[in-house]
């Protein structure tokens, strides 16, 4: 058996009783990720440095020393700033951008120990939901429709992540979730994705897409391993405001104690027209798995539900357009050639360093900015936000969880969403709503669909409660028993 | 409201993006297309509702205004396009 089916939980267990050695583990990975270029997950590996840091580790753990993710391989997406190797956040624009300085969530991640295997494919700067506007090119799914070779999205933004995790080219990896960015992914890819409360992890030395709704989170195979990388993630930071002082508990510990008299909400809003009937059959299903351990499930109402993708589509854009102004051709990235004048720098480096859907998130966002739509779009939208987030916690007066499906469906095709923007926005229909509240929100893995793809059902909590939103995430994963794993059909010859 | 070509148009200054006139027209087409999605807001009635100006309730920290970071010109001119020293270049700016 290759080292690399191990859970998170599992090697790390294995590296401290020396049944394994970091540079065992981390070499396996390192070959599976050759092996497995066809996915494009990883934009840039980074073998040696990676081989380096599993010495490092098993130096320590040979002493008995080491932290909690000591010598675990993990990948991180591409928009986490890493010293001294290469950070695109999926754009032509950051080109070969190369940081001088470490993201607080992997500069804490490295602190316990952890190895890195290289960077993950994404959408370009977290704007997309399939992997497709990366200017890397898109990545495959490693889930293939049974009896089909057509090549799947994996979701997006956080689509090479999700694909690495599923493919086994990680033990797990860091997300980031603006607007579903990890849970969609994770949950068309068979794996589990946590978005932690809004100032859970810090921001700092992530590239911003849109501030105030932009939060990182693990990535895993099991829940389990999302509570323990979350633990090491978590945490107050100085160099980001918005990071909150509240203590970091122990989110392993915290999975233990089951859900009985856990009041569960199901929120009658997200049973949507024209959903496909397997997603309402799964949905039902969890219900009826959490009830059988004990807990108890109410209807609860959110009535703004359907404002929230239309909300987001103002917020996000106004952000981005703000965030993104900062790549003018000077400082850093690409730059145009033979510009006339400063003016025409700016304009024409921005033009041929943006893909088209981030400059048409730039035109929207500077649109509802702009003088004279102000108060009608981004006044307004601001407004329906305080609504969605009033909704919650109205909710929260009758329960103490939510439990939702994640997506409106499996992985779809390559191509098959691309040319309609709005088709491809309704993906985060049931986890956009989540971001504007600042709430954490968890997909997990429950069921895969007639034609062999996973789904997944989404968690929702109270702000800065994943101890519980884990806990009965855990209650699904072990009712839903999800133990399928793709075909490998992607190796290298 | 409908976004034209001439607001594209002006809106891409803005934004300092240059777009090629052909890229207008299809341009206008798909904002008016999610703006037209948009509209659906225009149904909620807002009236007293505040904006949301913060996701969680928090109060701003204050810290000590001292320098903390920085004084590294060569880290920083590593990434740029094109530096004299510790200068960024740029094309001429004033006459």
């Amino acid at each position: 058996m290759s080292p690399t089916v191990f859970t998170l939980a599992e090697a790390r267990d294995a590296l401290k009783s020396k049944k394994i050695s970091s540079k065992e583990l981390t070499g396996a990975f390192v070959k599976a990720v050759e092996d497995a270029r066809a996915l494009n997950a990883y934009v840039t590996e980074t073998p040696e440095k990676a081989l380096a840091m599993a010495a490092a580790s098993d130096a320590r753990l040979a002493k008995g020393e080491g932290g909690a993710l000591e010598g675990v391989p993990l990948a991180i997406k591409d928009l986490f700033c890493t010293k001294g190797v290469r950070t695109t956040a999926g754009s032509k624009i950051l080109g070969n951008f190369v940081p001088p300085y470490e993201s607080t969530v992997t500069q804490n991640l490295w602190n316990a120990g952890a190895v890195m295997l290289g960077k993950t494919n994404m959408d370009e700067f977290a704007m997309g939901s399939s992997n497709e506007t990366s200017a890397h090119g898109p990545v495959f799914n490693p889930w293939r429709a049974r009896n089909s070779n057509a090549n799947l999205v994996p979701g997006g933004s956080s689509g090479g992540s999700s694909a690495a995790v599923a493919a086994d080219l990680c033990l797990a990896a860091t997300g980031t979730d603006t607007g579903g960015s990890i849970r969609q992914p994770a949950a068309v890819s068979g794996i589990v994705g946590l978005k932690p409360t809004y100032g859970r992890c810090s921001r700092w030395g992530i590239v911003a897409f849109a501030s105030s709704l932009d939060q990182a989170g693990p990535m895993t195979r099991t829940v389990r391993d999302a509570a323990i990388m979350l633990t090491s993630m978590a945490g107050m930071d100085p160099k980001d405001s918005t990071s909150m002082d509240v203590p970091v508990p122990d989110y392993e510990k915290q999975l233990e104690g089951g859900i009985k008299g856990l009041k569960v909400g199901i929120p009658k809003e997200y049973r949507m027209d024209g959903a496909p009937p397997e997603i309402a059959a799964l949905w039902d299903k969890g219900a009826a798995w959490l009830k059988a351990q004990g807990a108890e499930i109410v209807e609860v109402s959110l009535p703004h539900t359907k404002y929230a993708l239309p909300t987001y589509y103002i917020v996000a854009p106004a952000e981005a357009s703000s965030n993104l102004a900062r790549y003018d051709g000077v400082r850093y990235g690409h730059r145009a050639k033979n510009a006339r004048d400063i003016t025409d720098l700016y304009e024409k480096s921005r033009a041929e360093g943006f893909g088209p859907e981030v400059q048409r998130r730039i035109l929207i966002g500077t649109y509802v900015l702009s003088a004279g739509y102000y108060d009608a779009y981004y006044a307004r939208a601001q407004k329906l936000r305080t609504l969605i987030a009033r909704d919650f916690t109205e909710a929260y007066q009758k329960c103490d969880v939510l439990l939702t499906p994640a997506t409106p469906g499996p992985a779809f095709a390559v191509g098959d969403k691309s040319d309609d923007p709005v088709a491809m926005y309704l993906n985060d229909v049931f986890t956009v709503t989540v971001n504007l509240a600042g709430l954490p929100g968890l997909a997990v893995p429950a069921g895969l669909t007639e034609s062999g793809l996973p789904l997944g059902l989404q968690l929702i909590g109270k702000a800065f409660d994943e101890g519980t939103v884990l806990r009965a995430g855990l209650a699904i994963e072990q009712a839903a028993g999800f133990s399928h794993k793709p075909a490998n059909w992607w190796r290298a010859a | 409201m409908s976004v034209d070509k001439d607001t594209v148009r002006h809106i891409a200054r803005l934004a300092r993006l240059a777009l090629p006139e052909e890229k207008l027209a299809p341009l206008a087409g798909e904002l008016n297309g999610i703006f037209n999605w948009v509209e659906m807001l225009n149904e909620v009635n807002v009236e007293g509702v505040p904006a949301m100006s913060s996701v969680v309730a928090q109060k701003l920290k204050w810290r000590e205004d001292k320098v903390t970071d920085g004084g590294d010109a060569d880290a920083l001119m590593q990434n740029a396009p094109e530096h004299e020293g510790s200068f960024f270049v740029v094309p001429k700016v004033v006459e």
